[in-house]
């Protein structure tokens, strides 16, 4: 059985993990609403998307 | 080999998924509008698209196919005579997904999925939204312009009441 050798340092460890980069997902204004919403997405906040209401949102 | 073979599986036996399309499909023409995932909407689009090419069609030997896929009289009524004339100048594409966030649960994408029907009422609506501006003064314009309608009507409401 393959076993490892020495062990890994802590900034082995550390500089294979620079790479876990979380991404900021894209986020736009609404552009009935203005709040902020993913793009090509009906807002979860008007339920508006290109231009008409898609979803009738009812209460909060 | 899986070569060209486009069916989406869904991760169901087949039963299933026939089951659960022509649930779907009954759904859609009843409401006309309905959410599901992203992947059981796109799956769902051909099954339709199907139905509503043998509405337009509307003999009776497409009555009957229809009929097997829907398995419902009164929604196979509303098929042929109010959904598939509303298609006739139009050659496939008959119903469109929108996306629309995500499930709670297990975080599945979730989707709209509605006919390209367009009424007076929406169009009326595309341009209140070039128009408004912020929610309060929109908040009142709609609730007002909006009692005439059944569910917008409670929405107007709500916006009123921020």
């Amino acid at each position: 059985m393959p076993l490892p050798k020495r062990r890994h340092s802590r900034a082995r460890g550390a500089k294979r993990r620079t790479h876990w980069v979380l991404k900021t997902p894209n986020i736009i204004e609404c552009p009935h609403c203005h709040e902020k919403k993913l793009p090509h997405q009906v807002c979860p906040n008007c339920g508006w998307y290109k231009g008409r209401e898609v979803i009738p949102i009812t209460e909060d | 080999m899986r070569h060209r073979k486009t069916v989406r599986k869904l991760g169901v036996k087949t039963a299933h998924r026939k089951a659960m399309m022509a649930n779907m499909a009954a759904s859609l023409i009843t409401y006309g509008k309905i959410k599901t995932t992203v992947s059981r909407a796109k799956a769902l689009l051909p099954v339709v698209s199907r139905l509503v090419t043998l509405g337009k069609k509307g003999d009776i030997h497409s009555r009957r196919l229809a009929f097997a896929t829907l398995r419902d009289r009164e929604i196979l009524k509303k098929l042929f005579d109010e959904i598939a004339p509303e298609f006739k100048d139009r050659s496939g594409g008959y119903a469109r997904i929108i996306r629309a966030g995500y499930r709670k649960g297990d975080g599945a994408s979730m989707a709209v999925v509605e006919f390209l029907i367009e009424k007076k009422i929406e169009k009326k609506e595309e341009k209140k939204s070039k128009a408004g501006k912020k929610t309060e003064a929109k908040a009142t314009k709609k609730s007002s312009k909006k009692d005439v309608k059944k569910t917008e009507a409670k929405k107007g409401r709500k916006k009123a009441d921020k």
